[in-house]
């Protein structure tokens, strides 16, 4: 038995990497919560068919090599298998592997054009606000309520740093840009992530499936202060997103002398639904 | 003709075999034209530059795991030579020294160590030992790229120290502009990022001068007989590397000069205009950012198979040595080897899925990148064929060469997730990403390395070193490994960022510093043991148990020279009648090898057929 210490070592190995995956869940090692956005739900999905994919794999190819080392260790008076190897089996295992990965490659293409074709955003995605990167915080932009966001900035525009809010229940994008170097905007809980790349601004749409607060963070390396781009998505009803954008209205208008007047009567009457 | 003569083994410290010309000490050991010396010259250096980075490393994980805290030791010895003021008071690591850190981490890992402790330590050494030659094509343009070497290691060296040890260059080694192109950006980019480009084409001029030589000498000097399908995948790993290297490292020269232009002359490929940095005036120009993604990860792409493809050539021959049986599938190892090279060059964008390039580029690359994954998997089968019904001994080599199949395994699957583009967006720069490359650099490249020193170092110094010492090294260095390592594809799957000086700061992260913990013990174990192998390495080149020209019954050509063969290699002229792996052959009685060189009597002529047939 001695002797079977090694292949004993080189299987026991996979045994608690596999213990360690099963166990992660519940020991809180795993996905920061389930996803929150659709979109997200089906990154999860294509994670969990390719995780048993290959953990089958991972399984099968170290029980064989289990296998093989067990049964040399036993080798010894004999002379080893004189063989260079056999065509079948070569044939057999390039166009098997070869057939599976085509699988996952088609599978899933479509949840990448969804993510990033325009022409397959989902329908009714509003542009909601401009999220300028910058060391080391996130700037956000919004329109005023009722008006449709501009490419360039207006004068009603409304801002905030570092904490960007969206209605939930619908697709929204933002236009992310940076004002100096790359960063990376990314909300784990929603799945997103997005680099944002100096001289371009690139449409970024994703959903909330419930109200509450995501942490956004930075996911591409922009300098020292790297690790404290921390923000927050807000997702919230409709009213509840129409009722901030007053608030911040209000606040920005506000002179320090006389507030700005407003009505719940004007929030009815500036649906975002048709900033379109 | 048996090739063991023990009466012409050498000593230790290998006499001249000629014996007609004597070679200055500075000739000799210094600057050397002779492949071995340079080969180890390379190996020397390049294991000293092993510590260096795993130190660098371990600084990294200090403070993932205490964040803040005061560094052991580091921070005595800091205040006892009068505190260097990268580190801030009371000897914790700044987050602009964190930065630093794994910028640095990372450059000397794989520029000064993975990439020519595989080319430039095992290819100089083994090539012309393996094809039968007297030494390399270009014996000074050898020489040459060894000692390009250390300007690389100086100005890498610089970079640490030109702007008052507090600016080390701190954009990752991927120094993606425009943090990487304009001196404002960040503590490190200005002299001292100019230094590690610097450094960064040193290396590249070194690699270039050894893969010039290596296809060379692989396709002019062989021996007679050494017909293509008769090399050892040794061999053909090479040869393929120098090929991968030569098309792919003008890109990297060519995307750092201009980086350098546009650093220092005003030039303007990358940056584009309007950008405010530190509150700076705005840029102006029309550079692109994407473009350096582009041509970086064209080279740096096949680069990680640079650091691969070696290590798996050694890891074929040894393992079919060590399990006495011939290599399973010898022309789809070669084929395989060569499509991995060949798709190596349009796989580069996986690396650029989320970095806003043109979405419908991301569904090529996907997949030609889960096309690589075929010609990976068909090797592992392959190694696992060649170890079925072998004999198997566990000695250092042989474990290190299973730890290598087993672990490139688990980095060649969780490359798939990757892969496949909408995964990725979530894994992308998460730390899943860290564990995927270091299971396939380290744990396969660096096992595989392992394996090489131990098996090839009778050859290198004529002793043997102590397996007792190796196995130990090995399993202490497989245990601190994965404990490290594989814990980090749960971190990336909780999301934790890569390049984090604090990533606790996030609430949804707060929960993992635990297991931070757990990593760095680990990973201090694992750099612990690389003193064993250290001290293995230096006590064995002298009191090591002395070994034969064949220490280990294997049938390559190198084993029929004298250990360590003298200048110009072979005191017998090899002419090859075989492939390097008709181990077990029924041909010959009463052992388990058959030279390449040995000439059997025709017994119906079998015998001297090239055996490679699939
Ligand atoms: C089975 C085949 C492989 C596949 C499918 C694969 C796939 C990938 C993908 C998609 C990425 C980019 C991930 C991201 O940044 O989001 C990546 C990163 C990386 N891969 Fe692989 N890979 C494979 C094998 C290898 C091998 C054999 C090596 C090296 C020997 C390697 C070294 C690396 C490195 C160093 C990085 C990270 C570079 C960085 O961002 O710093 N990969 N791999
Ligand atoms: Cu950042
Ligand atoms: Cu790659």
């Amino acid at each position: 038995m001695v002797n079977k210490f090694w292949p004993l070592f080189f299987m026991f190995w996979p045994i608690l990497a596999i213990v360690s995956f099963v166990i992660a869940p519940s020991m809180d090692w795993w996905f920061p919560g389930p996803a929150m956005s659709k979109f997200g739900e089906q990154i999860d999905n294509l994670f969990y068919l390719i995780l048993v994919i290959v953990a089958v794999t991972f399984v099968g190819t170290h029980v064989a090599l289990g296998y093989v080392l067990w049964r040399g260790v036993d080798n010894r008076d004999t002379k080893a298998w004189f063989s260079h190897g056999s065509h079948n089996l070569e044939v057999l295992w390039s166009i098997a592997p070869a057939g599976i990965l085509m699988f996952i490659s088609l599978y899933q293409l479509d949840v990448w054009m969804q993510f990033r074709v325009k022409s397959h955003f989902p329908e009714g995605t509003t542009p909601i606000a401009e999220v300028t990167a910058r060391q080391f915080e996130w700037r956000i932009r919004y329109a005023a309520p009722g008006k449709k966001l501009m490419t360039t900035p207006q004068p009603d525009d409304l801002y905030t740093v570092n904490d960007l809010h969206v209605p939930f229940g619908r697709p929204v994008s933002i236009r992310l840009r940076t004002m100096d170097v790359q960063h990376s905007f990314f909300v784990p809980e929603l799945r997103v992530k997005q680099d944002a790349v100096p001289g371009t601004v690139i449409p970024v749409w994703f959903d909330t499936m419930r109200p509450g607060e995501y942490d956004l963070t930075c996911a591409e390396l922009c300098g020292w202060g790297h690790y404290k781009m921390r923000g927050r998505v807000v997702a919230e009803k409709e009213s509840g997103f129409q009722q901030y954008l007053l608030t911040l209205q209000a606040e920005q208008n506000f002179d320090g002398v006389t507030r700005p007047e407003h009505s719940g009567a004007q929030i009815a009457e500036y649906g975002i639904e048709d900033s379109q | 003709m048996s090739a063991l003569n023990p009466a012409a083994d050498l000593s230790a410290h290998g006499h001249d075999d000629h014996g007609h010309h004597e070679i200055s000490f500075v000739k000799k050991y210094i600057f050397s034209t002779d492949h071995k010396m340079i080969g180890i010259q390379f190996l020397l250096t390049t294991l000293i530059m092993l510590l260096v980075g795993g130190s660098l490393a371990l600084g990294v994980r200090f403070q993932l795991a205490w964040p803040w805290r005061a560094m052991p030791v580091v921070s005595q010895v800091a205040e006892l030579v009068g505190g260097p003021n990268f580190i801030a008071e009371g000897g914790q690591i700044s987050p602009e020294f964190y930065t630093m850190l794994f910028t640095m981490h990372a450059s000397v890992m794989i520029f000064l160590v993975i990439i020519p402790i595989l080319a430039g330590a095992f290819g100089n050494f083994l090539i012309p030992l393996m094809i039968g030659a007297d030494d390399m094509a270009f014996p000074a343009l050898n020489m040459m790229s060894y000692w390009f070497m250390w300007p690389a290691i100086i100005c890498f060296g610089l970079s640490f120290t030109v702007e008052g040890l507090n600016a080390a260059p701190a954009q990752g080694w991927t120094s993606y502009p425009v943090l990487s192109a304009i001196r404002d950006s960040a503590p490190g980019a200005g002299d001292a990022q100019t230094w590690w480009l610097l450094g960064l084409t040193l290396v590249g001029v070194s690699s270039m001068m050894g893969s010039v030589n290596y296809m060379t000498t692989i396709i002019n000097m062989r021996a007679p007989g050494m017909t293509l399908f008769r090399m050892p995948l040794t061999i053909w790993s090479m040869f393929i590397t120098a090929i991968l290297q030569a098309f792919a490292l003008p890109v990297l020269t060519a995307a750092g000069f201009m980086l350098l232009t546009e650093r220092t002359l005003g030039f303007n490929f990358f940056v584009p205009g309007g950008l405010v940095v530190n509150d700076g005036d705005p840029t102006v120009g029309g550079g692109q950012p994407l473009l350096w993604q582009h041509l970086f990860w064209f080279y740096s792409h096949p680069a990680v198979y640079i650091m691969l493809l070696p290590a798996m050539g050694m890891v074929s021959d040894m393992l079919a040595c060590k399990v006495r049986k011939p290599i399973f599938g010898y022309k789809p190892m070669v084929y395989s080897m060569a499509a991995i090279a060949g798709l190596g060059f349009i796989v580069w964008g996986h690396h650029m899925f989320t970095s806003g390039m043109n979405p419908a580029l991301g569904m090529t690359f996907m997949i030609s990148t889960m096309m690589i994954a075929l010609p990976s998997a068909v090797k592992v089968f392959n190694w696992i064929g060649t170890i079925w019904g072998g004999k198997v001994v566990f000695d250092t080599v042989t474990l290190n060469c299973v730890a290598f199949v087993s672990m490139f395994i688990v980095g060649g699957l969780s490359g798939i997730f990757m892969a496949a583009v909408p995964v990725d967006i979530y894994f992308h720069d998460t730390y899943f990403i860290v564990a995927h490359f270091h299971y396939v650099l380290f744990g396969a490249t660096l096992f595989g390395c392992f394996g090489a020193i131990h098996f090839w170092f009778p050859k290198m110094f004529g002793r043997l070193m102590s397996d007792r010492v190796g196995r130990l090294h090995f399993t202490l260095t497989f245990i601190g490994f994965n404990g490290t390592f594989f814990p980090m594809h749960l971190l990336g799957i909780a999301g934790f960022p890569r390049r984090y000086a604090d990533p606790y700061i996030h609430p949804y992260m707060e929960h993992l510093m635990p297991m931070n913990q757990f990593i760095t013990i680990c990973a201090v174990i694992m750099g612990v043991a690389q003193f064993l192998l250290i001290g293995n390495f230096i006590v064995s080149i002298f009191t090591g148990k002395k070994a034969g020209r064949n220490p280990w019954n294997a049938n390559g050509l190198e084993w029929t020279a004298p250990s360590p063969p003298g200048h110009g290699n072979f005191d017998i002229l090899p002419v090859v009648y075989r492939g390097p792996y008709e181990y077990s052959s029924p041909l010959v009685d009463g052992r388990d090898f058959l030279m390449q060189t040995e000439l059997l009597p025709p017994a119906g002529d079998a015998g001297n057929e090239p055996a490679v047939d699939s």
